[in-house]
């Protein structure tokens, strides 16, 4: 290319980008084969796909308590959200294909680690109240994340968002019944149900995210909606909503600087241990390992089902072709 | 022997009759038959559909958006083909 070609080059995709956030501020959404700069495509390949990681990682603690779920309405109700999870990952892994890389390529990119998901779930689920906890609180806070993203810019992305969204109040819900339910049993119940509060807290609360002051992309993320408010923002939201709920079942949030404060409008919380957080995404998480080998396991021991359909397919594929001839 | 994956599938369901099929997603699946299935898994979990469309990904011809000048611009500058465009007295009811 010779150097006045470059420069066209340079203006003409200058004035495309211009055009492009232009249409973005304008509220336009971008659908898959409209052009777009390099890094928003990269910047969407990876939320999109950390997101459906997410979900897939997600159902390995829950999975963990469904043959052992206390009654057969909970057990239906355990099984059926942890589905609507499985399903969240699969919208998200289409509609991050629509961006030119392959299910496979994602796979791989979680397999080894390369890519990250929510660091929440390399926590054990150690009691039967756990699942309770999970609903009512890492659910609550994953809505609180996602609901906004219904209006992001990518098309694809904002459509899955809104289907994720309306499943989503049930799993919630599903899980503060348990909590409300072991809360007013026995004192062990109600232990239980403390114990599983007092673990979960704080992992929820991370799992909104690093502080403003150390979160990186939030500009650019801002400008093409992938964000629309802060991180700790979305955690004060968090907590403003759900120590009532934690009050109204007699449950004590793990927190002796908890406070209302009457000022702000909100509630003032304590430290949260970011070093903790840190750890957990290095992956020296409590389950990390488990969990990535149980993904693993089961996408290594599914190969011959995957393999055995596809010749089916081409088998029966192939007859059809000769009969017509 | 090169390995291969399960080729992408485009879903599309009715909500309901009367209402026509809309695009919900796509999904991976072997065959026809097990991309109905999985769709039906992973798109109508709720009651969502009364009938589903399933058809391989690779089979559809889609527009360029680069096109789009030529392709729809056109349409922009035919008002006479709305109703607004035609005069009439004040007088004239339901026309
Ligand atoms: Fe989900
Ligand atoms: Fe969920």
């Amino acid at each position: 290319m010779s150097e006045e070609q470059k420069n066209m080059e340079a203006e003409r995709s200058l004035s495309l980008e211009a055009q492009f956030e232009a249409r973005i501020a304008r509220d336009e959404k971008i659908e898959p084969k409209d052009w777009m700069p390099e890094k928003y495509r990269k910047t969407h390949i990876r939320q999109m796909s950390q997101h459906a990681h997410s979900e897939i990682v997600g159902m390995l603690p829950e999975g963990n308590w469904i043959t052992r779920a206390p009654s057969l309405r909970r057990k239906v109700a355990l099984l059926a959200k942890v589905q609507d999870e499985a399903g969240h990952g699969l919208y998200l892994y289409s509609a991050c294909e629509t961006l030119g890389i392959t299910r496979d390529e994602l796979y791989e990119q979680l397999h080894t680690g390369k890519a990250k998901y929510s660091s929440i779930f390399n926590y054990p689920t150690v009691t039967w109240a756990d699942m309770g906890a999970i609903g009512w609180l890492v659910d609550g806070a994953a809505i609180i994340n996602q609901v906004p993203l219904c209006n992001t810019s990518y098309g694809p992305y904002a459509r899955a968002m809104i289907r994720v969204c309306k499943e989503e109040s049930f799993h919630q819900r599903q899980g503060f019944e348990i909590m409300i339910k072991l809360a007013g049993g026995s004192p062990e119940q109600k232990e239980m149900a403390q114990d599983a509060l007092n673990r979960w807290w704080w992992p929820s609360l991370m799992m909104l995210g690093p502080t403003d002051a150390e979160s990186v992309h939030t500009e650019q993320s801002m400008k093409w909606k992938l964000k629309r408010k802060s991180n700790d923002d979305l955690r004060q939201q968090f907590i403003d909503q759900t120590v009532p709920q934690a009050e109204l079942i007699g449950l004590t949030i793990p927190d002796a600087d908890l406070k209302w404060n009457e000022e702000r409008g909100s509630y003032d919380f304590g430290d949260i241990n970011w070093d903790e957080f840190w750890q957990v995404v290095k992956g020296h998480g409590p389950c990390n390992k488990e969990r990535m080998n149980a993904r693993v396991g089961a996408w290594e021991g599914g190969e011959w089902v995957r393999d055995a359909a596809m010749a089916y397919a081409e088998k029966k594929e192939s007859r059809k072709n000769k009969k017509v001839v | 022997m090169t390995k291969k994956n399960w080729p992408l599938w485009e879903v599309f369901v009715r909500s309901k009759n009367g209402l026509e099929h809309r695009h919900f997603g796509s999904l991976h699946a072997a065959d026809e038959e097990m991309a109905l299935e999985n769709a039906r898994d992973v798109y109508t979990r709720r009651s969502e559909g009364v009938s589903i469309w399933v058809v391989e990904s690779k089979n559809i011809t889609a527009s360029n958006p680069e096109n789009n000048g030529e392709l729809f611009e056109p349409a922009q500058d035919k008002v006479y083909r709305h109703p607004t465009f035609y005069d009439l007295p004040d007088e004239v009811k339901h026309m």
